[in-house]
């Protein structure tokens, strides 16, 4: 059967399972006949023209683990950032791990997207927020059809959460191939100020198709910083879809580190509700192999005096593919709007491709819009310059590859995370530079 | 320490270097001087492992060793130093990671442990004001942004770092000023030892004032035409790189 149909069989069976009242069950049904008639993209598609699902789409994926499994921390401490204090939000094979999370209702909710499709005291913030800034295009839609579990963060106003949230999705291989829809919800009132790191893992190399959606709402003056963490192994599948409703004054920044993975896709789509916003989108993709990694980013500017900074850097090896499709749309009303957009990519190999494309539509005639795309090799007179001060070929050339990531690496507010990626990059090169950017 | 025998360069088919016969010993300060043009740059880099310039004839011993087939690195661990001409900057490194980075790899690569971060930082205090090179210079990103003085400074900071066998400084006095100069011959004359050796290459006599040269070579269309003791730098300050051209094509 083809994965289509049988998501579509599924559902009713999904929808049978649990409550029928839900004011959910609505959205979920329109998502559903949504999926229905639009599908998963093809290549026919502008917007995928470069990413192909088929390769992942043909295995029989089961939608809803049989089993359930346990997983030790110490066998998976390595996943998590565990130097320092944080909230875990953890799921095995989709379900909620109550053993390896650390929730609150502590002034703030961090907890589960289950219970808050469920307990009345959520059922506004549900009513407001849930579906409202997701796109209802096919994969979005399946997975509002199915949503049921995720991380689900609440931050009341004037509320500085003073640590960390990681939300982590294992699967351990129980399935011979297991499709993960996972759905988070994150609203951030006003003044209040989160940082949030995700990271999907499998754990065999039995094929994992994750199709996640994340709503972030950041309110007046939020501040909201997400980092993700794309290092997943080779037979395991990513499709992120995040929107960001921001409204006046706030400050939100996303930093995707993708080092991993058969097949990544980053939706990534952000939507300037008020005045005076920031919004901040850094990557830095290194992968080799057959893999393949496609950022897909939207900025829409809608009102005055906002900024929109994005900065990607790429490097390719092997017969990898990146893409790199990054579209900026400013409304007539959005006067005075800085927008910057660079994306600068290194091929390591002749049978790497990149393919980037950057989309500006500017309605309004007084903004500053930029955008710069390179593609080039390692410079070989720094290699040489390195090289004659005994630092050898492999080692230079990881230096001058963290140098090439240090401007996104530069604005990562979590040491941390910052050293995590540092000792992943060193990893991936096989070197030890022996001190942290 | 350095013997070249009939050495014969090119780079991309052109030939460069068309048989040059050195020998420096340790002790010696040479100069090689020479109208743009003639080939000193390509020298310097050749010696030092340049990938590009290909080897066609002739020989480089290093202490009695051919290294013509050891790659860059493989030579600055044996002791060989290139001072640039055009240092490349290199941002996202700072000063302080790149030198450690290459000190310690030069070490691995004699079998050594790396160096202790107490005797590296005092090390570098030391080198640093050797060369009048403040703190904060250090914590920048490698040449990015720096002087034409900074970044000759810098290159001998690292020479004082690595002590090397053998420096070859590849037009250092290009781009410094008066002070500037002053100070890098100053920390060139101090690395100077009975166990080293200093290949100078300049276009100009005036860095010979302060680093002063056992002996002279003037290069000319890829071949040593005319070797001498420091008077001849004078001679060819006064007197221009005309009459060497005369001599060698009459």
């Amino acid at each position: 059967m083809e994965l289509k149909d049988k998501l579509v069989s599924s559902f009713l069976a999904f929808e049978n399972h649990i409550n029928i009242d839900s004011k959910v069950h609505d959205i979920r049904n329109e998502a559903m006949k949504t999926f229905e008639n639009e599908g998963f993209p093809s290549k026919k598609d502008e917007d995928w023209k470069y990413t192909s699902l088929n390769g992942v789409l043909k295995h029989d994926y089961s939608v809803f683990p049989k089993q359930e499994k346990a997983l030790e921390y110490k066998d998976v401490k390595k996943y998590f950032i565990h130097d320092i204090d944080t909230y875990k939000i953890v799921f095995i094979d989709g379900k909620y791990s109550s053993h390896l999370s650390e929730t609150t209702h502590d002034k703030i909710d961090v907890c589960l997207m289950s219970s808050a499709l469920e307990k009345p005291k959520y059922e506004l913030i549900i009513e407001n927020y849930f579906n409202k800034v997701a796109v209802k295009d096919g994969l979005s839609a399946l997975n509002t059809a199915f949503s049921r579990e995720g991380a689900y963060i609440h931050i009341p106003k004037n509320q500085l959460v003073d640590k960390p949230i990681q939300i982590l999705h294992f699967s351990t291989g129980n399935e011979a191939a297991l499709m993960l829809q996972p759905r988070n919800l994150i609203v951030v009132e006003e003044n209040s100020h989160v940082q949030i790191i995700e990271r999907h893992q499998s754990l065999t190399e039995n094929p994992v198709l994750t199709n996640s959606v994340t709503e972030i709402f950041a309110n007046k003056r939020a501040i909201v910083d997400y980092y993700k963490l794309q290092n997943d192994n080779q037979e395991a599948s990513l499709i992120d879809n995040t929107f960001i409703d921001q409204k006046r004054e706030s400050f939100c920044s996303v930093h995707t580190f993708s080092f991993g993975g058969k097949l990544t896709r980053n939706n990534l789509n952000f939507y300037q509700n008020g005045e005076r916003i920031d919004s901040t989108m850094k990557g830095i993709t290194i992968i080799g192999d057959k893999q393949h990694v496609d950022h897909n980013t939207l900025v829409h500017h809608i009102e005055p005096n906002c900024e929109s900074h994005q900065d990607y850097k790429g490097i390719f090896g092997d017969k990898s593919i990146g893409v790199f499709n990054g579209k900026v749309v400013v409304e007539k009303e959005a006067q005075k709007t800085n927008a910057f957009q660079a994306n600068n990519n290194i091929l390591l190999s002749d049978k790497a491709t990149i393919n980037t494309k950057p989309q500006l539509e500017i309605f309004a005639d007084d903004v500053k819009c930029s955008h710069g795309c390179t593609i080039g090799q390692l410079d070989e007179s720094a290699m040489f310059y390195m090289r004659s001060r005994g630092i050898p070929k492999k080692e230079a050339k990881a230096l001058l590859m963290y140098a090439f990531s240090n401007n996104v690496l530069s604005s990562v507010k979590i040491p941390e995370i910052k050293q995590r990626i540092t000792k992943i990059i060193a990893n991936k090169l096989g070197v030890n530079i022996g001190f942290d950017l | 320490m350095l013997k070249i025998n009939n050495l014969h360069a090119s780079v991309e088919d052109k030939s460069i270097l068309k048989g040059i016969n050195l020998e420096v010993k340790a002790g010696e300060v040479h100069a090689i001087m020479g109208p743009n043009g003639s080939g000193k740059s390509t020298l310097a880099s050749v010696i030092a492992g340049k990938e590009e310039y290909e080897v066609e004839k002739g020989e480089i011993l290093l202490h009695g060793e051919n290294i013509d087939e050891l790659a860059a690195e493989e030579r600055a661990h044996k002791g060989v130093f290139l001072s640039f001409q055009y240092p490349v900057e290199i941002p996202g490194v700072s000063v302080t990671n790149f030198i450690k980075t290459a000190i310690n790899e030069t070490r691995k690569a004699q079998g050594l442990e790396d160096m202790h971060a107490k005797d590296m930082l005092k090390k570098i205090k030391e080198k640093a004001e050797l060369l009048e090179i403040d703190r904060k210079f250090l914590s920048r990103s490698l040449n990015e942004g720096f002087s034409g003085g900074e970044k000759k400074r810098n290159e001998i900071f690292q020479m004082a770092m690595l002590e090397p066998k053998l420096a070859i400084l590849d037009e250092t006095d290009s781009g410094l000023d008066i002070d500037a100069l002053r100070i890098v011959a100053n920390g060139v004359n101090k690395l100077k030892s009975k166990d080293n050796a200093v290949i100078v290459i300049t276009h100009y006599q005036r860095l010979l004032d302060h680093i002063v040269p056992d002996f002279v070579h003037v290069l000319y269309n890829g071949k040593i035409v005319k070797s001498g003791t420091k008077e001849l730098a004078f001679e060819l300050e006064e007197k221009g790189y005309d009459w060497i051209k005369e001599e060698v094509n009459a």
